[in-house]
């Protein structure tokens, strides 16, 4: 954990209720999986939202967030101008591991999971792997990054429930069709359920809970696993195939 | 120079402030960020006789200047406790700390509390009377005097160290079970718990909290915390340990002129990790803006 004050360098709509900022300031440690922490003026908890990207070049250093508009603190976030300076706090959370990935990972994100994704395939290729992406949404209208991936050299693959855009039906009704040596998924749990049965190959997951502090101290964020009693924020959010204990 | 240093049940503390129970864990996630030995001591999360997960998940729900939570004292059991958790904060903190000790039954404090009575690294033991009494009809220790003076009873028997009773704000004459903990023999007061709150969503029309229910806490408490420590420290001759909404320097003078000795910070470190840290550096500024030399001088001062 490390608290750190950034500024907002952009702040725009992507899709009607989707929304990508990028904060400038310190990016050392940050790594992908992982989620950063956000205290909003007029609100007592902090958000947490997942890390996108890191841009770290000589000219810019940020942290890049893609969040969806879902109550009211993500409503002022999406009123936040350009310049206002915001107290986050970073490196929270363990992330994926790449170690495991094999020769040919397949990363599966449905709707504002998959944003963690993006600085995993990004990684992955940059170690020579061979990544296929499966991007899931509701409707043509939702769908974000699509081409993001395709530009880092990923091999895309995107699904509309409705099938107005891509393949019709979910993540899973084209993942039979793609050979992988791994899986990395963040998304709904529902869709996270449907990959745990369909997977055929070990893989992580990317799991949500509502958070207090973020950084493991309250223990509002527990979760039972075969391993044990983990916290989502801490030894979490990401958790590997063979500990998920799915409750109910 | 300001003199920060306040004696708490004959244990003299560099500073008052004290991080509260279940929002400081065992203290390593802020060891992480910075040197713990710089707080007066702080109290660690809330221990049982028998390992615990507590509630279903969501746990917490946000509210306007505060939150709630019903994580159900979740924590690996006295036993863990002393033979991982204590040693493991033996390295990043060297002061005494203050256990934090629940239960179900009466004999499950003072089987919690004799175990830790053992351990040199325990300071006080702080005793929450909040959680429901299974022998009882699950009516919480804390809202009636009797049970509240049982289980002082129960542990002094156990224990040479100092008990803090750690009182619920969700009674109706809160003086009446402080002066029956105070004849029962406790060495100290501490007030208060978390306020019972809940919050509904408006899409769901469900309960935010998998419990429905939780402990209310956060700034938007700060007043009652001080009324409540108030009316406890003018009936008790004991210490009274305040917290509730405490965020600030200032927060911190005000709960000692209503009568707190040392002053417990919850919330605010899970907002803020920093927030002890900051509290107490930024005493010593509020001190002389208020002319204050010594803060065990400003105890109960209020005109």
């Amino acid at each position: 954990m490390k608290q750190g004050f950034y500024t907002v360098t952009e702040n725009m709509a992507l899709t009607s209720s989707v929304y990508r900022m990028k904060l400038a300031g310190d990016v050392t440690g940050v790594a992908c999986g992982q989620f950063i922490n956000i205290l909003l003026d007029g609100y007592y908890l902090r958000r947490p939202i997942s890390v996108c990207d890191v841009i770290d070049t000589d000219s810019e250093k940020a942290i890049v967030i893609l969040y969806k508009v879902v109550g009211k603190g993500t409503e002022k976030m999406a009123t936040l101008p350009t310049g206002t300076t915001l107290d986050v706090l970073t490196q929270l959370g363990n992330g994926y591991d790449t170690s495991c990935s094999g020769e040919a990972p397949l990363l599966l994100g449905g709707g504002v999971g998959v944003p963690p994704l993006y600085m995993l395939a990004k990684k992955l290729i940059a170690e020579g792997k061979q990544v296929r992406v499966i991007l899931g949404f509701n409707t043509k209208e939702e769908v974000f990054y699509e081409e993001e991936f395709k530009a880092l050299g990923a091999d895309v693959t995107v699904t509309t429930v409705d099938g107005s855009y891509g393949t019709k039906g979910f993540v899973t009704t084209v993942m039979a069709d793609k050979p992988y040596t791994y899986f990395y998924t963040c998304g709904p749990e529902p869709m996270l359920r449907a990959i745990y049965n369909a997977s055929t190959t070990s893989g992580q997951f990317s799991f949500e809970e509502r958070m207090g502090c973020g950084f493991g101290a309250c223990m509002g964020c527990s979760c039972k696993t075969i391993t044990g009693y983990k916290r989502i924020c801490k030894e979490g959010p990401v958790l590997v195939k063979g500990e998920i204990l799915w409750q109910k | 120079m300001a003199e920060m240093k306040v004696n708490l049940c004959g244990i003299e503390l560099d500073n008052p402030i004290i991080p509260a129970s279940g929002t400081f864990g065992f203290g390593y996630e802020f060891a992480e960020v910075y040197d713990i030995n710089l707080l007066g001591t702080f109290s660690f999360k809330g221990t049982t006789k028998d390992p615990r997960f507590g509630n279903p998940t969501p746990r917490i729900a946000e509210c306007s200047m505060g939150m709630i939570n019903a994580v159900g004292l979740q924590n690996p059991g006295v036993e863990k406790v002393i033979s991982e958790e204590l040693p493991k904060l033996a390295k990043c903190f060297n002061k005494k700390v203050m256990a934090n000790v629940s239960g179900f039954a009466i004999e499950d404090y003072a089987y919690t509390c004799e175990k830790l009575d053992a351990c040199d690294q325990v300071g006080w033991l702080e005793v929450n009377v909040s959680c429901p009494n299974v022998h009882g009809g699950g009516m919480s220790f804390g809202t009636s005097p009797e049970a509240a003076a049982s289980v002082t009873r129960a542990v002094k028997k156990v224990t040479t160290k100092p008990v803090i009773i750690k009182l619920s704000p969700n009674v109706t004459d809160i003086v009446s079970i402080a002066k029956a903990c105070e004849e029962a023999g406790a060495d100290g007061i501490s007030l208060i718990n978390t306020l019972l709150g809940m919050r509904i969503d408006l899409k769901t029309r469900k309960p935010v909290i998998a419990n429905k229910m939780g402990g209310f806490s956060g700034s938007a408490i700060f007043p009652v915390a001080v009324r409540m420590v108030y009316q406890v420290a003018n009936a008790v001759k004991i210490p009274v340990v305040g917290m509730g909404g405490v965020s600030s320097a200032e927060d911190v003078i005000e709960m000692m002129l209503a009568g707190a000795t040392a002053v417990e910070v919850g919330a605010a470190n899970l907002i803020n990790p920093y927030a002890c840290r900051d509290i107490i550096n930024d005493l010593p500024r509020v001190m002389e803006k208020y002319r204050i030399n010594s803060l065990s001088e400003i105890i109960g001062g209020v005109q």
